[in-house]
């Protein structure tokens, strides 16, 4: 047999320099970012990638070599998690979130989010309801850790000193108050979501319990005459915080009415396409406890006079009505997905300038 | 030989209509990412905690609080989702680990994804491990079964990715995304490489047991007698219709483990008279030591099964001649 150079061969040779540029480029993206690379190299990441894509083709058609194979097939995908596999830089994502992506969130789940609020309203006319009934059941509806000495059995200046106290903190700890107030309801928030991804039943009971206790305790101060002052002290960081809450629900609800229904989709596409959107609203949410727990840490706190707190109220809850009916409805999306060479070209002008 | 145990695979088409395998990450590499990556929250947890305590000891008692509770909320809530965002879907933990975060669908992997995979986490890693550490004393007022009835609950979901082939935890499902390991292969020298040497092969140093046995045959060529006698081992067609793609690469492996210095002479031998008594070799008198001759066999064959390839015939396996032909 003669002399015999193979076309695999001769293919490898002919390819082989550019594949070894781009895993260059590749090392150096993966180590140290795209910020490491100079503009010229990131304009050439795109091209050297579509080759290798090629080649890789080419290869399965025609070379038997296999660790050819696994090499170009591993260097194609390496190349294809830096070019398809990274987004734009953090600080502009989380402008443009809560400028467009959040309040566009919520409108998209205005349904869960109606439903949401719906249980939780539900929830308190019937905690109102059955305590307004029966001043006994206060002590079924509302934990008695929670309720902290205010339940039926304290007298009406108890309840009242209740509703102004925070005076036993000194100022220095009010920042603390309010961070202690912000993780805490986050965490709930954020397990709001998670539980939705076992079907939405316990967020149904989760949020219809929150307003059953809210309700019950409205109750009991409206019995002493003292309703429209716990309204006072409970709206102004209420709004915000059940807002908030209510929209965690929607998130939890979303997850669980994907696997309920997935309509036309698989269960698993549909849970994959709508808890990326739901996700959206719980970071939404969770940085609208921070707001809420701020408002209650030390503006409550601080601010006694029932007038103030009604107008904090009102303006928050006007602020919000706003926000998510028409904020971000003007400008287009900017492009975000599959524009590699937009992406790449984003991050070559900033490690240019 | 022996095949190893199949390693689960999962094909993301990419935008240019590619199909890209990639392997999905193990349960255990899981482990031992998240290992790592709770190692680093409570450490990072309790250095903050000590500097606030300080703090607070100092005098400044608001201010030290404050950021403990907020450092360690954005600990155990932002870390995940910093790092994935950042890093390209790679926590500590996964980097040590060799693994990294992908959408299922071949795009990229967007902040909502991870936003989404990373939330979950609450429901599935921290609730667990609050229950079995705190146990009782989370719900004092529970019944014994309920508590056991909710742990249970909740270690279907620490379990979840058990139960599907590409590993998918809640927040997998949740995000649509996948975990894999970091692609990562090295180019080795073409075996059948026989006319002058590649451009690259400078780069690419022979590794020191080629000496010894076998010259490379980029270099071969200049070096006399080895490559005189590789030359004249020739086959005819019958002798390369038998072996198929699956034992051509088999002996690639063989091949490439020899160059290593990584297999015992032996083995190779063995080998070797496998193959001559399967196609009938005759030496004719010659000595041809094993390794050339095993060399010279791949480079044929690969030609042969090639050939065939780009006339549409792909022949996976060897026929036995005496029975099918």
């Amino acid at each position: 047999m003669p002399e015999v150079t193979l076309k695999s061969a001769r293919f490898r040779a002919e390819r082989e320099a550019s594949w070894r540029e781009l895993e260059r480029l590749v090392g150096a993206f993966e180590a140290r970012g795209p910020r490491s690379l100079s503009a010229a190299e990131l304009n050439r990441l795109p091209a050297l990638y579509r080759g290798v894509v090629s080649s890789l083709s080419v290869a399965r058609a025609i070379s038997l070599d296999k660790n050819l194979l696994a090499y170009l097939t591993a260097l194609a995908g390496r190349a294809y998690l830096c070019v398809y596999g990274s987004k734009r830089r953090a600080g502009e994502a989380i402008a443009d979130f809560f400028r467009r992506g959040f309040p566009r969130a919520v409108r998209r789940h205005a349904a869960p989010v109606a439903v949401a609020m719906g249980l939780m309203l539900l929830g308190m006319a019937t905690g109102y309801r059955l305590t307004v009934a029966d001043p006994e059941r206060y002590y079924d509806l509302v934990d008695s850790r929670l309720a902290a000495g205010r339940d039926p059995a304290a007298s009406t200046a108890e309840l009242r000193a209740a509703l102004y106290g925070g005076q036993d903190f000194g100022n220095d700890l009010l920042g603390a108050f309010s961070a202690f107030l912000a993780t805490h309801n986050a965490q709930i928030g954020i397990l709001c979501f998670a539980l939705g991804a076992a079907a939405g039943a316990p967020v149904v009971y989760l949020l219809f319990e929150n307003g059953l206790m809210l309700g019950a305790m409205g109750a009991l101060y409206g019995s002493r005459g003292l309703g429209a002052e716990f309204w006072a002290w409970a709206l102004p960081h209420g709004v915000t915080e059940l807002t908030a809450v209510a929209l965690c629900g929607a998130a939890g609800l979303s997850l669980g009415g994907a696997l309920l229904f997935p309509g036309r989709h698989t269960r698993l596409q549909a849970l994959a396409s709508r808890g990326r959107e739901a996700a959206l609203l719980v970071a939404g949410a969770v940085a609208m406890l921070f707001v809420a727990a701020v408002i209650e840490g030390v503006f409550r706190q601080r601010v006694h006079d029932p007038a103030w707190r009604w107008l904090v109220a009102a303006a928050s809850l006007g602020l919000w009505i706003w926000y998510f009916l028409f904020a971000g409805r003007a400008a287009a999306w900017p492009e975000s997905a599959a524009a590699p060479a937009a992406a790449l070209g984003s991050w070559a002008a900033g490690a240019g300038g | 030989m022996r095949v190893g145990r199949v390693v689960p695979e999962f094909l993301v088409t990419t935008p240019e209509g590619v199909p890209l395998p990639f392997t999905v990450a193990s349960a255990g590499d899981r482990m031992l990412a998240i290992a790592l990556d709770l190692l680093a929250i409570v450490l990072g947890s309790i250095a903050t905690w000590v500097v606030c305590l300080a703090a607070m000891i100092g005098g400044a008692r608001g201010l030290g609080l404050t950021l403990g509770l907020l450092t360690t909320f954005a600990l155990r809530n932002a870390y995940f989702i910093v790092c994935e965002a950042r890093w390209g879907g790679r926590t500590i933990g996964k980097r040590v680990a060799g693994l990294r975060v992908i959408a299922r669908d071949g795009g990229p992997l967007t902040a909502e994804a991870v936003l989404a995979r990373n939330l979950t986490r609450e429901l599935e890693v921290f609730l667990p491990l609050a229950v079995l550490l705190l146990g009782r004393s989370l719900a004092p007022s529970l019944p014994g079964w309920a508590l056991l009835l909710a742990t249970l609950w909740l270690f279907v979901f620490a379990l979840l990715p058990l139960a599907s082939r590409e590993r998918l935890r809640c927040g997998d499902l949740v995000a649509g995304t996948l975990v894999v390991r970091s692609p990562a292969a090295v180019l080795l020298p073409d075996l059948a490489a026989a006319a002058g040497p590649l451009p690259d092969l400078a780069a690419a140093p022979w590794p020191a047991s080629f000496a010894g046995s076998w010259k490379a045959p980029g270099a071969a060529r200049a070096a006399g007698p080895a490559a005189a006698q590789e030359e004249e081992i020739a086959f005819t067609r019958e002798q390369l219709d038998i072996y198929g793609i699956h034992e051509l690469q088999v002996l690639e492996e063989l091949l490439r483990q020899e160059s290593a210095g990584a297999i015992s002479y032996d083995v190779i031998e063995e080998v070797s008279a496998k193959i001559k008594a399967k196609i009938g070799w005759a030496a004719g008198g010659r000595q041809v030591p094993t390794v050339p001759f095993l060399r010279a066999f791949y480079r044929a064959q690969r030609a042969r099964l090639e050939q065939k390839l780009l006339f549409g015939e792909r022949q996976e396996r060897k026929r036995d001649p005496g029975r099918r032909g």
